[in-house]
């Protein structure tokens, strides 16, 4: 295969004492839903926060389409093409949702003062197309009904669509996904599943963190599984379900003996 | 606002209707005395002092606490381009602009060191800044005169478009325009602009982005913004609309000192944004033209409503000003947390529903 789009090489990130993350490598083929597994606290939102800019890391290197990113700043990788959720929902909650998938399209819209001010007929044609842009995602994640509904009055479910509008809104090439099922029942992680279904055949790259098994396991193209901060494995969902080391993980060894 | 959307027809009526009574204002009250002229005019400096405050603590959420230094900045900047001072004279379009200019880089200077602190800290280092503009005039005499220190710069220049100096006073037949009518009609110019921006920026995509910043930084900067030009375009846009403020003040004083820039009035102002409605064009507005009307109001009813009552005053203006002042605070936090024309998002965020 060509040149993979992600590719993350020894990546290690310490608070104080505490090894978060240490040598993590793994790489990401575009076009892939990849995911990222492991109990809680084994540092995948870590390692999400490392690779959006939020966390500056202490070792390894990271690289999107060939070119390195430790150092940047999180809105220049937003810039470049990598977009996330969060898993403790962070959306813009005393705004509408259309105003939340309206906010995303900045990275991708160049109006300034002079625009704004003037409204010139440039800036008027951008204005309208971002709102355009912003109900077309909305319908696409399935809220079209709740565009002017204030974020933070959505059911959780819709939260969290409304935060991948949010970040398909800045065109990403990689949509970084914290946890999307988190809170869903059953029908809306049927939904969920589609929704990603679809947003991979529009050509976007899936990093996923889930913990429901039946979701990644079903839906995934490669799945590594982090504990305690270490890859302990990776691989096909059916080698990592098998996996001796990640079952010890899941379960723990003092069972059988 | 109801008259700005409702149907076409009824919207031109109300334009119009309040166009007029604009117009006629300053004929009217100065038959009440020329003083109210005066002070109305010293209200609309208020509110675009308040108006650019607002896109600061209003649209992105940075609270000031110095912000009267821009002013202060403004009001030096046209001083010494247009006094005895430096024997400069330049014309008012021309310094206006670099009042805005340099109040606009004092702005990214003070942004700039502040860009990692939040509420409280932020305010602290705002506050400090405030007071070192303020002590810098007063001592910027020595060991070259820039400011003149505590004495102050006087003789400053008047504004005059073409041949109509508003210094003085123009007859036309019957009708005596002062110099504080003409300077009415050009802060009523100024102010119009400064809102119309106010209203463009707050809905353009450098506003919600503003808005984001306020919301949640940290989302803002992982959707790809860069909160960081952001932020310093919030405090440079702010600044330059307080120095402008400041060279028209200039302007009609004809004379400033480092006493009229005291913490008291970066306070004021803050007041007049909060008690309006942070967030909220019309809200501000009518904050600062309460803030600054009601003193006045006071100074000239207070004195003659106790001497009818009691024979004697009891309460001085200034008091009852400082009492009516904490009242209407408690009052505030009780019944309209966010301001008297709250802001919707504002509004939003202050109440505490489901959630």
């Amino acid at each position: 295969m060509s040149q993979p789009i992600l590719e993350i090489r020894g990546i290690a990130k310490r608070f104080g004492g505490l090894s978060a993350l240490s040598d993590v490598s793994f790489s990401i083929e575009a076009g892939a839903i990849f995911g990222l597994i492991g109990p809680n606290g084994a540092g995948k939102t870590t390692l999400f926060n490392v690779l959006t800019g939020l966390y500056v890391h202490d070792e390894g290197t990271f690289a999107y389409k060939g070119q390195a990113l430790q150092g940047m700043t999180p809105d220049r990788i937003a810039a470049l093409g990598i977009a996330r959720t969060f898993q403790n929902i962070r959306l813009f909650a005393n705004l509408s949702a259309v105003e939340n998938v309206m906010i995303g399209r900045h990275v991708r819209t160049h109006a300034g003062v002079w625009g704004a001010i003037t409204r010139n007929a440039a800036t008027r044609a951008e204005e309208s197309a971002i709102e355009k842009r912003a109900h077309e995602l909305l319908k696409f994640v399935g809220l079209d009904a709740r565009a002017n509904e204030l974020a933070k009055h959505l059911s959780y479910g819709d939260q969290r669509r409304l935060e991948i509008a949010r970040a398909l809104a800045t065109d990403p090439a990689v949509l970084a996904l914290d946890e999307p099922a988190a809170g869903m029942n059953a029908t809306e992680k049927a939904a969920l599943r589609e929704l990603l279904e679809a947003i991979r055949r529009q050509g976007i790259t899936i990093l996923l963190i889930e913990h429901d098994v039946k979701l990644v396991m079903g839906l995934c193209d490669r799945i590594a599984v982090l504990d305690y901060g270490k890859k302990i494995a990776e691989g096909l969902p059916a080698e990592v379900q098998k996996d001796p080391k990640v079952i010890e993980a899941y379960l723990g060894t003092d069972v059988a003996a | 606002m109801n008259i700005l959307n409702g149907n076409p027809r009824n919207k031109w009526i109300g334009l119009a209707l309040i166009a007029i009574a604009l117009i006629a204002l300053p004929f009217v009250l100065a038959q009440a005395g020329t003083a109210w002229v005066r002070i109305t005019n010293y209200a609309i400096l208020f509110v675009l002092l308040s108006l650019g405050l607002n896109i600061v603590v209003g649209f992105a959420g940075l609270l000031d606490l110095g912000y009267i230094a821009f002013y202060a900045v403004g009001a030096y900047v046209y001083a010494l381009l247009a006094s005895p001072h430096f024997g400069l004279h330049l014309p008012w379009w021309m310094i206006l602009p670099i009042g805005a200019f340099v109040a606009c880089v004092f702005g990214i200077l003070l942004g700039t060191p502040t860009l990692k602190l939040r509420g409280d800290y932020l305010a602290i280092v705002t506050l400090g800044f405030g007071e070192i503009i303020r002590i810098l005039m007063n001592n910027l005499s020595e060991p070259f005169n820039l400011t003149n220190g505590p004495k102050g710069i006087s003789g400053i220049d008047s504004i005059k478009l073409g041949g109509l100096d508003f210094g003085y006073t123009t007859r036309i037949g019957e009708i005596a325009i002062t110099g504080s009518i003409k300077y009415y009609f050009f802060l009523l110019v100024v102010l119009l602009v400064v809102i119309v921006i106010n209203f463009r920026l707050q809905n353009s995509r450098i506003g919600r982005a503003w808005e984001a910043i306020r919301e949640d930084e940290m989302a803002a900067r992982a959707m790809g913004i860069n909160t960081t030009r952001m932020k310093l375009l919030a405090f440079a846009m702010g600044a330059s609309f307080g120095g402008i403020a400041g060279g028209i003040f200039s302007a009609i004083q004809g004379f400033i000192s480092p006493e009229s820039f005291v913490l008291n009035e970066s306070i004021m102002v803050l007041a007049m944004v909060v008690l309006g409605g942070m967030g909220n064009i019309w809200g501000v507005v009518l904050g600062a033209v309460l803030l600054s009307f009601v003193p006045e109001l006071l100074r000239y009813t207070v004195e003659p409503a106790q001497q009818a009552l009691f024979g004697r005053q009891i309460i001085e203006a200034e008091v009852l000003r400082m009492l009516l002042f904490g009242l209407a605070m408690v009052l505030m936090m009780l019944y309209r947390p966010a301001g008297l024309l709250p802001s919707a998002v504002r509004k939003r965020e202050l109440t505490r529903d489901e959630s």
